[in-house]
């Protein structure tokens, strides 16, 4: 059981606790203490607000071990709001309904499994923008 | 122009190797290599291999194989980048010679597939991506193609039938090479129905997983030109990387690793792009070999797949690609597959390509990429004059 290894990462997994540049504003997700765009130190946490649009997306039929039981499901690149790509599965909608521009937000889902009696990996995924009342 | 130059090479077929072990596979490329090369004298030996470890629950290759092959004593490693391996054991060869400190070298890709079946290889592979943030949402190797592949097609206003001129082009090819995995035509008609294998990457798109292994023997030029009558000069030789996940990249859709170890090959032999005669690239995906003929200078962003559907990829066309049948057809076995590359251009360089010969090719290039675009290895061979 690889318990650290996800426990870790509870604040990404969980909440998108990312990173923010301190010189140039850009918000990092995951985290990575050095900023993509101008290389420097990015270290203070930012939480994105969980919510993007589907950059691109494709349905996995050949599931690897511990995702068999969900085969087949459908992994995007989510674009959040404040700039990044997110790599994530998208939940509650239908097949049919997802493209390209989608509005999505982030909810807390079952990722994998490890057999019957292993621990359960949970994380984000993606579903339908609720869309705000005007 | 580097100082190295290979005289020796040796594959083997790649096929599903029921009755072949890893230390075998690695033998029977090595052996034939040596023969070729007229030498067992080994220094250093680097084995390009990606998976033994989960695959075969084997590491430490370098000894296994110095033992194996009667090389004993040599110097030997492993050298890991993913489906990059083959191609970065080779560059550490070439650095190794041309330091001085190494006179001959051995490079050796092997990769053994089918000792695991179903959902494990397929989990082997994905370990190439970002375990943290890729692979624990269950996204696969193959599914990195397939993002890569809609959003291609999203951004250029393409359809999945613009890609068939990849797959029709190795298949064309494969036929006529005895050691492809497989050898049947493909009409284009038939590509766009295949079966999905991760939407919109289909059964044709993808290239086949198999076993095999390919070995590459080089050595200072001086030395080459007296002990085989063709040496095959390393002309050009370079790694680049870009981030690991897909989704770190700065530009989805290009290449960076591959657009930067081309440039830094190229100004190392002192040429351009339209020096090249033929192009071994990295044909996973039908959208990987249009992405890579793209960073390579050959086509305009968004244009790549038009050089398939012109025919310019034939071996009669402007640049050659896939000219033993590529990934697709020849087969992809992961770490082993950058040293296949190496084998077919210095073939073609020889003039020892049989059917796949293109007339009178005198510089080819070969391209071996990891994870899909994170890490890039391009070697530029030339004729020796
Ligand atoms: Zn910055």
């Amino acid at each position: 059981m690889e318990v650290s290894r996800h426990w870790r990462l509870n604040e990404q997994r969980y909440r998108l606790v990312g990173e923010t540049c301190d010189s140039c504003g850009t918000k990092l997700f995951p985290p990575r203490d050095v900023c993509l765009e101008c290389a420097a130190p990015a270290k203070e946490l930012y939480t994105f607000t969980g919510t993007g649009e589907v950059f691109s997306y494709t349905t996995i039929y050949d599931a690897p071990a511990g995702f068999e039981q969900n085969a087949p499901y459908t992994v995007a690149l989510v674009k959040l709001e404040e700039g990044p790509l997110v790599t994530a599965q998208l939940t509650d909608m239908a097949k049919d309904e997802i493209h390209i521009g989608m509005p999505v937000e982030m909810v807390t889902r079952k990722l994998s499994t490890d057999g019957p009696e292993g621990m359960i990996v949970y994380g984000y995924k993606f579903r339908p923008a609720v869309v705000a009342a005007l | 122009m580097s100082d190295v130059s290979i005289i020796g090479i040796g594959q083997t077929k790649v096929q599903e190797s029921w009755d072949t072990s890893l230390r075998h596979l690695a033998w029977y490329a090595i052996e034939e290599a040596l023969d070729d090369a007229h030498t067992n004298q080994i220094d250093a030996i680097y084995v390009g291999n990606m998976m033994a470890g989960q695959l075969s629950h084997q590491s430490h290759l370098g000894a296994l194989v110095a033992d194996f092959a009667g090389l004993r004593g040599a110097e030997a490693m492993t050298i890991e980048a993913a489906d990059a391996s083959g191609g970065a054991a080779m560059r550490q060869a070439v650095l190794a010679v041309q330091s001085g400190l190494v006179k001959t070298a051995l490079v050796v890709g092997v990769e053994k597939m089918t000792d695991q079946t179903g959902n494990l290889v397929t989990s082997a592979m994905s370990t190439g991506l970002d375990a943290d943030y890729e692979a624990v949402h269950g996204l696969t190797n193959t599914g990195v193609g397939a993002l890569l592949m809609r959003r291609y097609m999203h951004q250029y206003g393409v359809g999945v039938a613009d890609f068939a001129g990849f797959s029709v082009n190795a298949h064309a090819n494969g036929a006529d090479n005895p050691l492809a995995m497989f050898r049947n035509r493909l009409k284009a008609e038939r590509f766009a129905a295949a079966p999905l294998v991760a939407d919109p990457v289909n059964l044709f798109d993808m290239a086949p997983g198999g076993d095999g292994s390919a070995a590459v023997i080089v050595t200072r030029n001086e030395r080459a030109m007296d002990m085989v009558p063709r040496p095959v000069r390393i002309a050009g030789s370079a790694i680049a990387t870009d981030t690991l996940a897909l989704h770190d990249r700065e530009n989805l859709l290009w290449l960076k690793a591959a657009e930067t170890s081309v440039q830094r090959a190229l100004a190392a032999a002192g040429l351009t792009a339209d020096d090249i005669d033929l192009f071994e690239l990295h044909d996973s995906f039908t959208v990987m070999a249009a992405l890579s003929l793209e960073a390579a200078g050959f086509a305009a962003k968004g244009e790549g797949w038009q050089l398939a559907r012109d025919g310019q990829i034939h071996r009669d066309g402007r640049i050659p690609i896939s000219t033993f049948g590529g990934l697709k057809a020849r087969g992809n076995p992961g770490g082993a597959t950058g040293v296949y590359q190496i084998v077919e251009v210095a073939r073609q360089l020889r003039g020892s390509a049989g059917d796949c010969q293109i007339e009178g090719a005198k510089i080819g290039m070969a391209q071996n990429v990891g994870s899909n675009g994170a890490s890039a290895v391009t070697h530029i061979l030339r004729v020796n004059e």
